[in-house]
């Protein structure tokens, strides 16, 4: 406790760059994996491709990744980028299959109905599909934001800094404070990222409460 | 930079003695085979109990919730906490065997739990029909019936233990995770390249052996129910609901609702159970 009430500033600023290295990844993810799930959706030979192909990148370990970065970009190795890019390939992985899952699951028979209704291309997409998705790509995106925040404290290693840094010098100089608080600012910040994730799709999609709770 | 990665695997020094690529890559397969054994030993028999009884569901909402927790962190606490009571060799390798196991185990508790919670209320029901035991119920009717999630379970904690277990090396833990932390340690950056692209490489590899085993392994019922569940469309995603899917199948046409909630619950299994790191 005492340690917490010494270095809380340095907490805070190492959990901004934390928030930052996790959340900005997550938005971009999220913005790629939209395109790539719909064509894994629109044409049935392009699934089984781009989830297999998103798995692989998924099955990397992420330590490997962050290290192997600096090969495939030529930054250098303690640049932020690595870890940013690292990250996003991670989001993309997990979010392609659950967006493409998530628009496989919206019935025929609505698709149908927009159809007749008038809805076309993109406006069907944007007011009627993606809109019965979200609770799937929500889902998807809130394990995300969780995996997210708890790899990227890794990047120490790599010389990255965020919060995994009071991890690894609580270790090296054994400060159970600075390491304990380490671990809960980063249970937090999950926490904190899953909560605004699940208020945002709550605001979203009011018919899932009127419908009591079920989308 | 690549030349001098390339130069790092191929130079003989890299492949013999204690600190070698065989030695390492074998560590690091022990480690996990290990860890995954010992975890499995736990997970399983928990998973099915609950999957089978339906009690303490909150046994697997708990265990998912350990995610949370940063993998480096409780690693380093674990190995302060162990570490000094434990004397030799044995105190590098327990503490980081014991935060593997624990990583290892909400896995394949969710992938057995899940996998026999989703066979079909009606299969059960036929089952316990004609005449099964409980016990008959589990092992015939459950288990290959849950077998494709429980495997994906198995994969996941595998692949999330080979990753650990390469950052398990901060805490003095061989296998190819030295590479990279020593590799970093002294700047020597072909090092710890070269170790990454084995650790990438390894878990590829594991993973496409699992997955091999998987199709193997699971019921050519349940993959005969998986494909027409695919031509479906807006259906359930066949594969891991399997005969439930079919069942359902069978029925009404557009039980949109029902489907799009499966899918939400499936998704969000999936996407739990296979964390990277």
């Amino acid at each position: 406790m005492t340690w917490l009430g010494d270095n809380w500033r340095t907490v805070l600023d190492l959990a901004v760059s934390h928030l930052y290295l996790a959340g900005v990844p997550l938005v971009i993810g999220l913005v790629l994996a939209l395109p790539l799930g719909w064509a894994a959706k629109r044409w049935a030979g392009a699934y089984p491709v781009i989830i297999t192909g998103t798995g692989l990148l998924y099955t990397i370990p992420s330590l490997a990744l962050f290290v192997m970065m600096p090969l495939l970009l030529g930054t250098k190795i303690l640049d932020p980028v690595n870890v940013l890019v690292a990250m996003t390939i991670y989001t993309v992985a997990l979010l392609v299959r659950t967006v493409a899952d998530g628009l496989r699951a919206v019935p025929d028979h609505v698709e149908q109905a927009a159809t007749a209704m008038g809805y076309r291309g993109l406006r069907r997409l944007f007011g009627v599909e993606l809109p019965l998705a979200l609770p799937v790509i929500a889902a998807g995106l809130r394990v995300a934001a969780v995996s997210n925040v708890s790899i990227v404290s890794v990047a120490s290693v790599v010389g990255v800094s965020q919060l995994g840094d009071l991890l690894v010098d609580g270790y090296n100089r054994v400060i159970w404070g600075e390491l304990l608080t380490g671990i809960l600012a980063c249970v937090l910040l999950a926490l904190l990222l899953d909560l605004v994730i699940q208020a945002g799709t709550r605001a979203l999609t009011p018919w899932v409460r009127a419908q009591g709770g079920r989308p | 930079m690549i030349p001098s990665l390339i130069s790092w695997l191929t130079d003989p020094a890299s492949w013999s003695g204690e600190d070698g690529i065989p030695t390492r890559l074998l560590e690091h397969l022990g480690y996990t085979l290990l860890t995954v054994v010992l975890a499995a030993v736990v997970a399983i028999p928990l998973g099915l109990w609950v999957g089978h009884t339906g009690r303490a569901r909150w046994l697997v909402s708990l265990t998912n919730s350990v995610r949370a927790v940063p993998t480096l962190g409780l690693l380093f606490a674990v190995s302060l906490l162990l570490g000094p009571r434990i004397s030799g060799e044995l105190a590098f390798l327990v503490p980081s065997i014991v935060v593997l196991v624990i990583l290892a185990i909400p896995p394949i508790l969710a992938g057995t739990y899940a996998g026999i919670e989703a066979v079909s209320p009606a299969v059960r029901d036929a089952a316990r029909g004609v005449g099964m035991t409980g016990w008959q119920v589990v092992r015939s009717v459950e288990v290959p019936n849950g077998m494709p999630l429980l495997l994906s379970g198995i994969r996941s904690a595998v692949l999330q233990v080979v990753a650990t277990a390469t950052i398990a090396a901060l805490v003095g833990l061989g296998g190819l995770g030295r590479y990279l932390i020593d590799g970093i340690a002294l700047g020597d950056y072909p090092r710890a390249a070269g170790g990454a692209l084995l650790v990438a490489v390894l878990a590829v590899v594991l993973d496409g052996v699992l997955a091999l085993v998987q199709r193997r392994v699971v019921s050519p019922g349940l993959t005969a129910g998986a494909r027409s569940g695919r031509q479906g469309r807006g259906g359930s995603r066949g594969g891991p609901a399997g005969l439930a899917g079919g069942g359902r199948r069978g029925g009404v046409s557009g039980s949109g609702k029902d489907s799009a909630d499966e899918m939400v619950e499936g998704e969000r299994f999936v996407g739990e159970t296979r964390a990277p790191l």
